[in-house]
């Protein structure tokens, strides 16, 4: 599985792109990129339930807010060093997607997609009463918990190149998984599910660890991301608002192909960030996000992506 | 001939519904079954039985050895017993070749990628694909699907393949092809119980026939004596003369190895007459 040249050279540039703040030590630069980092970190790894599996998750989100609720409780209450409780998070998240997605994968289509609504909305439920998270009031850090890593100001940067890492490791997690084995199971089953279990694809377990999969680098991004905002409450760290901006930049770029997933999250952030400085469209911001999805799906169904792969077809067997 | 598939009293109940009733019969090692009956028959439901698709009311299905009542359909394939649809199922968004090779990665070998890509390029070329390898499989003919469907089957290297109605919707030219592609994959000796409406094809290719009517056995024995068979010929076959037509070819009936004379006559709607 050794990566195929372009994909490489695509994810060194993207990488390098996101660490021109650190040289510069341009701070409104680095905020910009560390939400397109989250942006892509969302996406890519929806794509691994949209794109590849044929899943609409609608409560992706719950992973980002878990793993954070996690982490910062790590941080807080035990003590754990940022990195540590976020790689704790990651895989506390993973394994309890599992359990999750062995039960509500039963369901197809959009019974499904509401089921992860559910999910979403139990799980802020539950957060919003559980007393060692601080119900709805959350969980706060002290600026104690900057001082391992240099201070508060130094700390930002830490979490901003662990959050690039992270990013890095998404895009790398979307080809890996998308040339392998594991891939081609998830393929068949989103193009037929009946047709790829009686082809021997183990479609329960292929779902369920697709899923869990799809949760564990969320839930990292999550943990650094709350520990940077030095706050975590569960209305921010459940908001299915951002759970359906996910689906849009998924969507804008490509389902299905990891350099979709990404050129679409990385859109839509540039796009939000006009709209929001702008004094005429600031709140209409999610209403042009709906009306961008809308028309995506009617005229570009494969996204820019499928755009691309359509004008160019050599480009599919070249660029994941 | 050592039984590859057992089946015993197989049945299937939806509601007051005899789908399948009662049904047994043997498939040995390397042979060809032919499984005939009117529309509704329950022959696709016995399919549905004997892969896991479906989960039997009562009744042992025994394959290669080992008990697969109720068994999962991945877990089934992966045992060396893989299938075709009747309606074709390709998986639209991926080449022939990926079609293929998800066949061979998760059949009976489990094979990795790159062994799965080389069993997938033999198959295709087995069966006339090997061209259209990277083509998607949503663009092929529906004759390019239905050797899809073999082809995948194939894919999973098994010792027996169900094929249900493989040869329907096909021109006379297509079924000829196919039934090249049936006897390539009865010399590599690999078992097929093949559920057809073309009479022709199942009196050339079969070693022996079971003839199914409202979800129970009617008769079971070599193609022409089944073909003779007054409550088959009463069941399914309609005309007598057709029958006895089907049933004295110069030479023999259960000579496989013989093309049919042209003007065969057919028992069969799809109107493939040469």
């Amino acid at each position: 599985m050794s990566p195929k040249k372009p994909f490489f050279w695509l994810l060194v540039a993207v990488i390098a792109v996101f660490l021109l703040p650190v040289v510069t030590r341009d701070v409104g630069l680095r905020e910009s990129l560390l939400l397109a980092a989250i942006y892509i970190i969302l996406a890519t790894n929806l794509n691994l339930m949209i794109g590849f599996t044929g899943y609409v998750n609608f409560g992706n989100i719950v992973f980002f807010g878990l793993g954070g609720y996690i982490g910062l409780y790590l941080v807080t209450a035990a003590g754990f060093p940022v990195a540590l409780a976020a790689t704790v998070a990651g895989l506390g998240v993973g394994a309890i997607a599992l359990v999750f997605g062995l039960g509500i994968l039963r369901l197809r289509g959009a019974y499904f997609a509401l089921a992860t609504i559910g999910i979403a909305e139990a799980v802020n439920a539950f957060v919003s009463n559980f007393g060692p998270w601080g119900g709805a009031t959350g969980l706060y850090l002290s600026f104690e918990a900057y001082r391992p890593l240099g201070g508060p100001r130094e700390a930002l940067w830490t979490v901003y190149l662990l959050l690039v890492a992270v990013m890095g490791l998404s895009l790398f997690l979307g080809y890996a998984v998308k040339t392998s084995r594991f891939g081609l199971g998830l393929f068949a089953i989103r193009e037929d599910e009946a047709a790829a279990a009686v082809l021997g694809v183990n479609t329960p377990l292929y779902k369920a660890a697709a899923y869990s999969l799809s949760g564990v680098l969320p839930a990292v991004a999550g943990a650094l991301f709350f520990f940077k905002q030095g706050v975590i409450q569960p209305d921010q760290a459940f908001d299915l608002t951002l759970s359906t901006e996910a689906i849009v930049m998924l969507m804008l770029g490509g389902q299905g192909t990891v350099t979709g997933a990404a050129l679409g999250a990385f859109l839509y952030e540039q796009f939000r960030g006009i709209l929001l400085t702008s004094p005429v469209f600031s709140s209409f911001q999610l209403v042009i996000a709906g009306a961008l999805l809308l028309v995506t799906v009617l005229f570009l169904p494969g996204g820019l992506m499928g755009w691309l792969y359509h004008r160019w077809p050599r480009l599919r067997r070249v660029l994941e | 001939m050592s039984e590859l598939l057992e089946i015993t009293g197989l049945c299937k109940h939806f509601g007051g519904l005899r789908a399948v009733n009662e049904v047994s019969f043997t498939v040995g090692t390397g042979e060809i079954l032919g499984l005939i009956g009117p529309n509704g028959a329950g022959k696709s439901t016995l399919f549905n039985l004997i892969n896991g698709v479906l989960r039997p009311s009562a009744g042992r299905v025994r394959f290669s050895g080992t008990d697969i009542t109720g068994w999962a359909p991945y877990r089934v394939v992966r045992l060396g017993l893989a299938r075709t649809h009747q309606i074709v199922r390709p998986l639209n968004d991926m080449t022939v070749l990926e079609n293929c090779t998800v066949g061979a990665c998760f059949g009976s070998q489990a094979l990795g990628l790159g062994p799965a890509r080389r069993v997938a390029d033999e198959v295709l070329e087995l069966v006339g694909l090997a061209d259209r390898r990277h083509q998607l499989a949503a663009g092929l003919t529906i004759a390019g699907k239905k050797r899809l469907e073999v082809a995948r089957a194939l894919s999973a290297r098994p010792k027996l393949l169900l094929f249900d109605e493989v040869l329907a919707g096909l021109n006379p030219t297509e079924v000829g092809r196919m039934i090249e592609v049936f006897r390539a994959i009865r010399a590599q000796g690999i078992a097929i119980v093949m559920i057809e409406h073309l009479m022709q094809a199942i009196m050339n290719l079969s070693d022996r026939v079971v003839v199914l009517n409202f979800g129970g056995k009617i008769a079971e024995g070599r193609p022409h004596e089944v073909a003779t068979d007054p409550t088959v010929v009463e069941a399914y076959l309609g005309d007598p003369n057709i029958a006895a037509r089907l049933a004295e070819p110069p030479g023999g009936a259960e000579s496989p190895g013989r093309e049919p004379p042209g003007r065969e006559p057919q028992v069969q709607e799809q109107g493939a007459a040469p």
